[in-house]
């Protein structure tokens, strides 16, 4: 995409999550937790053109560098992300996400029979499998509504 | 077995579903030999769930092998009624005792108490999760009266929460055995439970009648019904009625076919069939002794090697 297409403009500290899969960028802001309320300034690109993804969303959060557990996370929902974290302007590191082995006290168990959401004062455990998150403590398998059990 | 718990079935290999079941042979053909071996051992018995056989079945494994036991007693005359987590009634029991037996109402409940302590701990049901115990002498049952190679097993009933199913599922895997699954669609297999079948290739289809896999098994594991698993009482009747075997049923069984049951049953099974010769449930829920008793020698023989180990560090 050309400078003159650039719906959003540059930002001079934070992250930039771009070839967030198109329709996923709000779970993006929710996985962050961000919702406006901290004064950090956040563009958000839906659905805009992409030669990778044909449609892709993008998300510009200033003065906010993510953390590894975070981007642990988002690989979940937006497995073809780049995270690129820019300081005075310039992106000083690149990252493509990858799926980690298993995410720890950031995912609600859907099953709610399931000992984690009983009051114990333990973080929830999710193994990673082929096509979704299991719970390693009653083996529930989370697919498509991951967003939906975010606990962070 | 090199196990420290048993918390579930997908944790054992063949040799270790072997080793407990040779154990408990000998144990059947020699319980003195085993009498004292433990004495000066406590185990816990913790249900926050109602429970006769399971609990009396520990029990009185335990006793054979020297070992006293503790009861929590019901949940509605302990701390738990207060309150307190279960993570802090296993670390406190942890303290008086050498092994825990735990049964409770929420799946994964025994994952998490094997976290807190640092003594055995043996899952007897958690949810409609798993009952790995009642497995192994499902096991035992069945090599006693087929082997365990070239089985085809049917399981029958409530198969998505059924605790005892899940449990036999994975561990059949291990002796590549053929399973079909009988029940109406809304007691299908749970999808973690078929993941776990397919990821290990195992051989397994799903029928809504037993009838025309019937001339094929080796095996008959019938499992109970729950009128609480249905909205409608008229519904589990309607369904509950096409699950459930008579003698009659039986006679397009093969001859040496073997009807298992976890009990305790309703009218799954009427008691015309106890006068076959497919009949085994009895003779299961009797192998409970000898197969539990091989359970807690090994997990306290591991123990107390384990114990050694630092000792000695």
């Amino acid at each position: 995409m050309s400078d003159h297409e650039l719906r959003v403009s540059k930002i001079r500290d934070g992250t930039v999550i771009d070839h967030v899969e198109g329709g996923q960028a709000l779970n993006v802001l929710a996985i962050l937790g961000i919702d406006g309320s901290e004064g950090h300034g956040v563009s958000v690109g839906m659905n805009v053109p992409s030669d990778r993804l044909g449609r892709k969303d993008i998300v510009k959060v200033e003065e906010r560098e993510l953390s590894q557990s975070e981007v642990d996370v988002l690989s979940l929902i937006a497995p073809e992300a780049t995270i690129n974290i820019v300081r005075d302007f310039e992106v000083v590191e690149k990252n493509r996400v990858t799926r980690p082995d298993s995410v720890t006290g950031v995912l609600s168990c859907p099953n709610r029979n399931c000992i984690t959401n009983a009051d114990e004062p333990v973080d929830t455990r999710f193994d990673v499998v082929a096509d979704g998150v299991r719970c390693d403590y009653c083996s529930t398998i989370l697919r498509a509504d991951i967003a939906d059990h975010i606990d962070v | 077995m090199r196990q420290d718990h048993l918390i579930t079935a997908t944790q054992l290999s063949r040799d270790d579903i072997e080793a407990v079941l040779d154990r408990a042979r000998e144990v059947a053909d020699d319980p003195a030999a085993y009498a004292d071996r433990h004495t000066g051992r406590v185990l816990a018995l913790c249900f926050f769930e109602p429970s006769t056989r399971t609990r009396m079945s520990f029990d009185s494994a335990a006793k054979r092998l020297g070992i006293d036991t503790i009861d929590m007693g019901d949940v509605d005359s302990s701390s738990v009624s207060k309150g307190e987590s279960l993570s802090d009634t296993v670390r406190v029991i942890e303290g008086y005792a050498d092994a825990l037996v735990l049964r409770h109402p929420s799946e994964g409940a025994a994952t998490l108490a094997a976290e807190q302590v640092s003594v055995p701990v043996v899952n007897a049901g958690d949810g409609a999760g798993q009952h790995p115990s009642q497995t192994l002498l499902d096991l035992h049952t069945i090599r006693e009266n087929h082997g365990l190679d070239d089985l085809t097993v049917g399981i029958m009933g409530d198969l998505k929460y059924g605790r005892t199913v899940h449990s036999l599922a994975a561990a059949l895997t291990e002796f590549d055995a053929n399973q079909h699954f009988i029940s109406p669609e809304s007691l299908r297999l749970p999808r973690s439970v078929r993941f776990d079948l397919h990821e290990t290739g195992a051989q397994i289809r799903e029928h809504e009648e037993l009838e025309p896999v019937l001339d094929e098994l080796d095996v008959l594991y019938v499992t109970r019904i729950q009128k609480e698993r249905f909205p409608d009482e008229n519904e589990y009747h309607r369904v509950a009625g096409e699950y459930q075997i008579d003698a009659e049923t039986l006679d397009a069984a093969p001859d040496d076919l073997t009807v298992m049951h976890p009990l305790p049953r309703v009218d799954e099974i009427a008691p015309d069939v106890d006068e076959t010769d497919h009949a085994t449930y009895f003779e299961q829920a009797h192998n409970g002794i000898p197969v539990r008793m091989a359970l807690l020698d090994t997990l306290l023989e591991n123990a107390e090697a384990a114990e050694g180990m630092e000792v000695g560090r």
